[in-house]
């Protein structure tokens, strides 16, 4: 399973990294969502997908899933949350000044001043 | 401390007084004040020449930096005396000069500042025994003679003067400095007298050549040897003062000073015979056929004291081949060594004078330019006498001090042929044959001086100013030097035993034999090569304008100025293009160099170390895992293929709950509760900030566009597949969750685990996730409300700092 787990991140890695390398500013950050999708399952995988009870304590139970991975990308999600809807009216706001979600034409200030 | 260390610094203390006594007392020249600091240093100089007679050496020590090897230890012995003398003797005539030179107009706070501090650099330079405060006075003479070129800093030619010169010599201040480290580490020292003591191990360590080489360079790029005397004539920008002190007496000589102190170190060696005697033949040779067609008298004293740099870099060269004798074969070959030092004082007295004259000559005509001037000789007739005596002691011509030690110059070239060693006596013979035609050059262009300002016809039209004799003042300083050109000439005993002999002592391997100077040697080679010298000099110079036209023909493209200006530019244009191309502006452009890094670096690193996948203790698949699996990867295929915007983020969205599902099946609850709140919060998110962008999902994409990017993002999969199977094969520690999961309820009284370590065991970094939160919040909110006015926008515009296009 973990293989099986480990060659669909770099899968979903290839697909985020051809978004992020796009010209329009959603597809980029639809990319950056994806990637954050990868890294999680990726850093559940690493811990281990050895079936278990869940990681509530019960009297009597030894054997359970390795709680860290969870706590850590229980923080991950969060913070990834927060970053994605700072972009997202971050990309919103560039639209509404700019005029554009086209990364190319997004070249420094002078130019833009020009026009 | 002890009272050289004291006279070493009372410049650089006073260069720091005398801009206050300017701006306090106006109504006597500041010269006035400054001139005693070097007077009284050359007394006390002049009182170490009974010690340095009995060929003693004073060594005085300060710790500065003692753990860096960096003291600040003073060495006095010969050679050290006589440059601190130079530096003294004509650092008091030149101050003598400028008192009445410049005007009280100028800002001469700054001029005595900077000329203060590059004579205690100077002395620095000469006295220092530790070699890194040696390179820090190095670089001081570098750095002031900086600031006096450009003491007319409102002339575009004295600030690219002075901006050459600093270039010049600070490349070579750093490769002394290299040099200079290879030594240290050679001998683990860093005291210069410890260094010639222990010249063995640096003769056999592996850096020996490459810090000869270093050295070399340093000390031609000080004393403007070929080629790097491009730096020179352009220095003539500089108020004349400057140019008799640094650029004829003191700066250009500290090469000379760095050779003949290295000469005990490196002299053994055939490069160094063989490179500082052609270096320095070459210099001459090229130097005194440039200063013939000059049209500018401070152009023709600028390549003259190149050439006559060369020549004494010559004989030290040659001086060199004395290591390699015993006894009064030695002594035979280190006369060159006092012929080098002989000449270096009678070229700081002429050429002093020289300059002096020129500047005097430039106060009262208004014009340098050698078409114009001519027929001075009734109206300045002690010019007229100070320039005759001092140009044909450039020429060579008895009975000034100039023709001893050319004299001694052309035996010792002479003498050198004779050698049975590194060929010599094969290829050595051209060294006179050079030596010769150089010295004809010098010759014409000596003689010519004389008669360009002074003789000829007087043309009153073609000047500035009505010429006139200068005033006294101007005159007290050349005519002391000219007075010691005479002086030296007939009575050089007066200075062989007490300063020359000790000089040559301190450069020499063994005692040599006191120098004697005289002006009949009998019938030798050196007497008809001089005699022939002044034979064609003569017919040259009645000659002269049928000739000149050939030299002046000499194409652009073989100078070295053209040279040195081109690459100056296309340094510039070649970085910038090079710049240009990485540094575009595009987004993109920046990620693909750091995937493309990435995926080179990782590929490199799999390639080179050794690596084994393992796959033990993998768990079972269950089939509606697989059914996910599939799920996800259509999705994200979907996703990358659609072109329609709504659907991309529908199968984004597609994807999260899909992640979640599997959070389910991993045995992660609060994962998959978190998943799924906030995929839909994010999906609404999506859906309302892009109701109003542009219905266009993609911009329209070339081939090459999306080929690049495909192979890319493949390249960037395949690194994370790969490094993934290696690092989970690999595990090599069990890990740490059996503490919490035997403690989350005895120690922390819950039973949630993830909860647990969130809150408890690990809450620090809960705390700051919330706090990224709270930032992330107060920035969107800021966005929205917070908006610049139309008008202002552009003011921030143009407020950002403008590149040169």
């Amino acid at each position: 399973m973990e293989i099986l787990m480990i060659l669909v991140c770099g899968f979903l890695t290839s697909m985020s990294v051809y978004l992020i390398l796009s010209k329009s500013l959603i597809r980029i950050i639809l990319g950056t969502t994806l990637q954050t999708h990868t890294a999680n399952l990726f850093l559940i995988t690493m811990g281990g997908l050895k079936n278990g009870g869940v990681p509530i304590y019960e009297k009597g139970v030894t054997h359970y899933v390795d709680p860290i991975p969870q706590a850590l990308i229980l923080t991950a999600i969060v913070i990834s949350f927060s970053v994605t809807a700072f972009f997202l009216v971050l990309a919103f706001r560039s639209y509404k000044e700019l005029g554009t979600d086209n990364v190319e034409q997004m070249r420094g200030v002078l130019e833009n001043d020009s026009e | 401390m002890s009272l050289l260390h004291i006279a070493v610094l009372i410049p650089l203390i006073f260069a720091l007084i005398i801009p206050f006594v300017y701006r306090l007392h106006k109504r006597l020249h500041l010269g006035w004040f400054v001139l005693p600091v070097p007077l009284v240093l050359f007394i006390y100089f002049i009182s170490y020449i009974p010690t340095t007679m009995s060929d003693d050496a004073v060594l005085l020590e300060a710790d500065w930096m003692p753990k860096f090897g960096m003291n600040y230890d003073l060495y006095i012995d010969g050679l050290s005396l006589l440059f601190s003398l130079l530096i003294t003797g004509i650092g008091t005539l030149v101050v003598l000069y400028s008192i009445s030179y410049l005007s009280r107009k100028e800002q001469l706070g700054n001029f005595y500042c900077y000329l203060l501090l590059f004579m205690g650099a100077m002395l620095g330079v000469v006295l220092s025994d530790n070699i890194i405060v040696l390179y820090l006075f190095w670089e001081l003479t570098s750095f002031s003679s900086f600031l006096l070129i450009s003491f007319w800093r409102e002339n575009s030619a004295s600030i690219y003067g002075a901006q050459k010169s600093m270039l010049v010599t600070v490349l070579g201040g750093l490769c002394l400095l290299g040099g200079l480290i290879l030594l240290s580490i050679a001998t683990h020292s860093t005291s210069i007298h410890e260094m010639i003591a222990n010249a063995d191990n640096i003769q056999t360590s592996p850096y020996f050549i490459l810090s000869m080489v270093l050295v070399l360079i340093g000390a031609m790029t000080k004393s403007a040897q070929f080629p790097f005397y491009v730096w020179l004539p352009d220095a003539m920008e500089a108020p004349t003062p400057v140019s008799a002190y640094l650029h004829s007496a003191t700066m250009v000589k500290a090469g000379l000073y760095l050779v003949a102190r290295m000469t005990p170190i490196f002299a053994v060696t055939q490069g160094w015979v063989w490179a500082v005697t052609v270096v320095g033949l070459v210099t001459l040779f090229w130097a005194s056929l440039n200063a013939t067609k000059q049209q500018d008298l401070k152009g023709i004293l600028a390549f003259s004291t190149v050439s006559q740099l060369g020549m004494i870099m010559a004989m030290l060269g040659i001086g060199a081949v004395s290591y390699h004798f015993e006894g009064s074969e030695s002594q035979l070959y280190s006369a060159a060594f006092t012929a080098a030092i002989f000449h270096l004082i009678n070229h700081a007295t002429f050429k002093g004078a020289l300059f002096m004259i020129t500047g005097a000559v430039d106060h009262s005509t208004g014009t340098r330019d050698v078409k114009k001037l001519g027929g001075l000789v009734t109206v300045m007739p002690i010019s007229f006498t100070i320039t005759l005596i001092t140009a044909l002691s450039m020429a060579g011509v008895p009975p000034f001090n100039g023709f001893l030690s050319k004299e001694s110059f052309l035996e010792s070239v002479i003498e050198i042929t004779h050698v049975d060693l590194y060929n010599l006596s094969s290829i050595g013979v051209l060294l006179p044959i050079v030596a010769i035609i150089g010295s004809i050059f010098t010759f014409v262009y000596s003689i010519r001086f004389i008669g360009q300002i002074f003789l000829g016809s007087y043309h009153e039209d073609k000047l500035p100013k009505k010429a006139h004799e200068s005033s006294l003042l101007m005159l007290i300083s050349p005519i002391i030097l000219a007075l010691l050109v005479i002086v030296f000439g007939l009575f050089p005993n007066l200075i062989t035993s007490s300063i020359i002999d000790p000089a040559v002592n301190s450069i020499s391997k063994s005692v040599s034999k006191p120098a004697e100077f005289h002006f009949f040697h009998g019938f030798t080679p050196a007497l008809f090569s001089t005699l022939l010298i002044y034979l064609i000099g003569i017919i040259l110079i009645f000659t002269f304008s049928y000739w000149v036209h050939l030299l002046k023909a000499q194409p652009d493209k073989l100078t070295i100025n053209y040279w040195y200006n081109n690459s100056g530019k296309s340094v510039q244009l070649y970085s910038s293009k090079f710049t240009d191309t990485y540094v575009t502006g595009f987004t993109r452009n920046n990620l693909v160099i750091i995937f493309l890094t990435l995926i080179v670096m990782s590929a490199i690193v799999l390639i080179v170390t050794p690596v084994s996948i393992n796959f033990k203790d993998v768990s079972n698949i269950r089939a509606f895992e697989v059914v996910i699996v599939i799920l996800i990867c259509v999705a994200a295929t979907m996703m990358v293929l659609a072109h329609s915007r709504l659907f991309s983020i529908l199968m984004a969205s597609a994807i999260g709950y899909a992640v979640a599902v599997f959070f389910i099946y991993f045995g992660a609850p609060d994962l998959a509760l978190t998943q799924f709140v906030i995929e839909t919060i994010s999906t609404a998110l999506f859906l309302l900030c892009f109701y109003h962008l542009p219905n266009l999902n993609r911009h329209n994409e070339t081939k090459s566009f999306k080929a690049v990017n495909m192979l890319i993002s493949i390249g960037a999969g395949l690194v994370v597949t790969i490094i993934g199977l290696i690092a989970y094969g690999n595990r090599h520690f069990a890990s740490i969750a059996n503490y919490y999961k035997a403690h989350v309820h005895d120690l922390a009284h819950g039973k949630n685990m993830v909860n647990v370590i969130l809150v408890d065991f690990r809450g620090t970094d809960t705390l700051f996730e919330s706090s990224v939160l709270g930032i992330a919040g107060l920035g969107v909110y800021t966005m929205i409300k917070l908006r610049s006015k139309k008008n202002t926008k552009v003011e921030g515009g143009n407020n950002n700092e403008q590149t040169e296009k």
